[in-house]
């Protein structure tokens, strides 16, 4: 009965569903047509609508009413999605031609890889955004600017590095709790790995000393003059002792216990938070507001201290306009406006994500901005002086791949695949690989 | 058979309607000819074209790409012959992902075909509320592949699984599953096989009904026991949807991703796209990811992508030679 019955009912199925596969395709064929079609000739201004493609929150919303208060013509629609799929999707979209926002948001990670194509993006001079250079920490500006001297992007913020911890564990570990007291413990990664030794010995049941030591090797070479590139975009993993003292370093903490073993940005890492397994962390500002979303139950907890070693920078972005964008001059406007002080001023107020205009870190009100979530951290205090005592590194174009051969190097330590020795070998191999 | 039936009314245009038609078709015997040459030709164009566009094209363009040194970045992307193919032979992470893929490929598709089999086995009889079993059965398989790795991936945390968890209270060492070659395999297996049996056992079932009632009557009454009757009537009696399923599923497995790619996110960052920090678990479409998407070498991952083409057809033909060899030990 089953068989016949069906084997009527099949044909009629089959029609709508080319129907709708067809419709589908025509979808996907006026899509791309109707953008310039929606200007209106009827209306006084033309309405337009600028999209911004971002990966993550950048609290840009509240940004966004403000701008169309001088701009009422203007529509904006902001695309989220995941770090890697932001910059992979960005990078399928400017190689086809289409697809691209009118904005789009680019990590320091990517950017060489970015800019060394400047042919793809608007040159930001011709809207005379390059005025604006003065306001900017040099190294972050030049980060934005391409090897032909193109400015494609404008930075919005920078990752002075600190440390954050747990204040409860500390003192149930009998260590001190105050954040100048924590940041006096450790001025070295060296007395940072003592002070994870005496913490592992008193620590309460479950929890470690750090998180992972991706991050932190992350860390410890963003402090370096050189990391894995040199200026002339040379991989010098294999040759910079800075790298190796980073490695070792990191291989010591994994041998001596202190790490939870759980990579950054995993599932775990976030149950890890939350359960509290481990009692310091990396934080760039921009993790403080990752930090206050996952550990909800543990506000006032938290501190933040000085980073072991002195300053660093990680993390970062710029805001470009790719050459595709069918409204470019609105876009540049949109750019100015969403990086200019007073924007980064409001968004570091808002979520934590710290401004790259030096001029702003002598602001009374960032000066004295704290953050109750973090014991009442001077979180404006921190990361300005984080910031201003950066020393700027030279990133390659294929930063991610290097960090990422490296990062499974100290993984498979940590999984007990391979001994150190042998994980450095492969590291340099695969690194050797990266083109 | 409906089809058979509509075939001749939708051949009918040239002859009977509008006045227009007619007069064009018999002024001219040979455009008349040439109309029931070409219209049956143009009523499939619709597939072929989108076949085209949407398949064809793309395999010849790959194999373009292919040759190569094409970045998805940079505008200069010189012509080299088969340097890419050279480099992809000599890779050792290339053929580590093969291995993998052929591992876990074996690992899910062999216990899943054979649960199927018995599962359909079990539901091929009178039994209560039958439409409830039949749609369990496909339940997984409608679950998309994003919901099941996660959860499995939570099911197989080290710190926080049911897995471990359950291990521990029999006294077994949790284990890393993400850290070993064997154990990430298994995991990665059982979420292919978690999605795919019902599907599988559902496609048995429905030839199995096929299967005249008498022999098996006949059998019974001969004696034969249910396991004997599935081993020397059924499996003989649907052998070519046994095949059937076996290419679908070999095809399928060689092109497993999400599965790997999620489960390694739960390791790091870095490791989604490696499969592990050694490539424990990398798979061959994986790799293709990693140097397509992370290092956008297109025209690297374009020779590893017509390489695994070529290794599907070699794995699935191989599989079909097999099987077609087995009829000798099957038929009765």
């Amino acid at each position: 009965m089953g068989i016949p019955r069906t084997g009527r009912r099949l044909p009629r199925l089959l029609a709508p569903m080319v129907a709708a596969t067809l419709l589908t395709l025509t979808a996907c064929g006026g899509g791309g047509g109707s953008t310039p079609a929606s200007g209106d000739s009827a209306a006084p201004v033309e309405k337009i609508k600028l999209t911004v493609g971002l990966f993550g929150d950048f609290g840009f919303k509240p940004l966004y009413e403000e701008f169309k208060k001088t701009h009422p013509n203007i529509e904006i629609e902001e695309r989220q999605a995941a770090y890697a799929d932001h910059h992979t999707n960005l990078a399928a979209h400017l190689a086809t031609g289409a697809g691209a926002a009118d904005v789009e948001g680019i990590e320091v990670g990517f950017i060489s890889q970015f800019t060394a194509q400047p042919d793809r993006f608007q040159d930001l001079r011709q809207y005379g955004l390059d005025k604006r250079q003065g306001e900017y920490l040099d190294w972050k500006w030049q980060q934005g600017v391409a090897p032909d001297g193109a400015v494609l992007g404008l930075g919005t913020d920078v990752g002075g590095l600190a440390m954050c911890y747990r204040t409860d564990l500390f003192k149930k570990a009998g260590l001190p709790t105050k954040r100048d007291e924590v940041s006096a413990l450790w001025p070295t990664w060296d007395e940072y790995i003592e002070t994870g030794k005496k913490f592992s010995a008193a620590a309460p049941k479950g929890t470690k000393f750090f998180d992972s030591p991706g991050e932190i090797i992350r860390a410890i070479i963003a402090q370096a003059p050189v990391g894995v590139y040199d200026a002339q975009d040379n991989i010098v993993v294999a040759t910079n002792p800075d790298v190796k003292n980073a490695w070792d370093l990191s291989i010591r903490m994994v041998q001596d216990d202190l790490s939870a073993k759980i990579g950054a940005w995993t599932p775990e890492w976030n149950t890890g938070f939350a359960k509290g397994s481990f009692a310091t962390i990396i934080c760039p500002a921009w993790m403080t507001a990752y930090i206050q979303d996952q550990a909800k139950n543990a506000s006032g907890k938290w501190d933040i201290a000085t980073v072991p070693g002195g300053a660093g920078n990680a993390g970062g972005t710029h805001l470009t306009v790719p050459k595709q964008s069918k409204h470019p001059k609105e876009a540049a406007e949109l750019v100015d406006f969403l990086t200019s002080p007073d924007s980064q001023a409001a968004v570091f107020k808002a979520i934590g994500n710290f401004p790259s205009i030096p001029a702003l870190y002598e602001q009374p009100d960032i000066q004295n901005f704290t953050k109750d979530f973090f014991n009442g951290a001077p979180v404006g205090k921190i990361y300005s002086d984080a910031a201003r005592n950066l020393k700027p590194q030279h990133l390659g174009p294929k930063e991610g791949d290097v960090r990422t051969a490296i990062g499974n190097g100290l993984g498979r330590v940590e999984q007990g695949k391979q001994t150190p020795e042998q994980a450095w070998t492969q590291v340099l191999k695969d690194v050797e690989n990266v083109k | 058979m409906p089809v058979v039936h509509r075939a001749p009314t939708a051949e009918s245009p040239p002859h009977p309607p509008p006045g227009g038609s007619r007069t064009w078709a018999a002024t001219s015997p040979w455009r008349h000819r040439l109309d029931r040459l070409v219209s049956p030709y143009a009523y499939v164009a619709p597939f072929f074209l989108l076949f085209a566009a949407f398949g064809v094209f793309p395999l010849i363009y790959t194999a373009w790409v292919s040759l190569h040194d094409w970045n998805l970045l940079s505008s200069a992307n010189p012509f080299i012959g088969l340097d890419n193919y050279r480099e992809l032979f000599s890779d050792g992470y290339f053929w580590n992902a093969a291995f993998n893929t052929l591992s876990i490929g074996v690992l899910s598709a062999v216990p899943q075909l054979a649960l199927a089999l018995v599962l359909a086995h079990l539901l091929n009889r009178p039994l209560r509320a039958q439409t409830l079993f039949r749609i369990t059965l496909l339940l997984p398989n409608v679950t998309s592949v994003v919901a099941v790795v996660v959860i499995f991936s939570q099911l197989f945390g080290r710190d926080f699984g049911l897995v471990n968890a359950l291990l521990d209270l029999v006294g077994i060492d949790r284990v890393y599953w993400q850290a070993n070659v064997a154990s990430s395999h298994v995991a990665i297996a059982t979420m292919i096989m978690w999605r795919w049996t019902g599907y599988n056992a559902l496609i048995y079932l429905a030839a199995m009904q096929a299967v005249p009632r008498e022999i098996y009557e006949a059998a019974t009454i001969d004696g034969a026991s249910a396991a004997r009757q599935l081993w020397g009537i059924t499996i003989p009696m649907i052998r070519p949807t046994i095949i059937f399923t076996i290419i679908v599923t070999t095809i399928g497995s060689m092109q497993i991703i999400a599965e790997p790619l999620l489960f390694g996110a739960q390791v790091s960052n870095g490791a989604a796209t490696t499969g592990g920090t050694d490539r424990q678990f990398q798979t061959l479409a994986l790799y293709l990811y990693e140097k397509g998407f992370r290092s956008f070498e297109f025209g690297y991952a374009s020779a590893a992508a017509w390489v695994m083409f070529l290794l599907v057809v070699l794995v699935v033909g191989f599989n079909y030679l097999v099987v077609r060899r087995m009829r000798g030990g099957l038929d009765v």
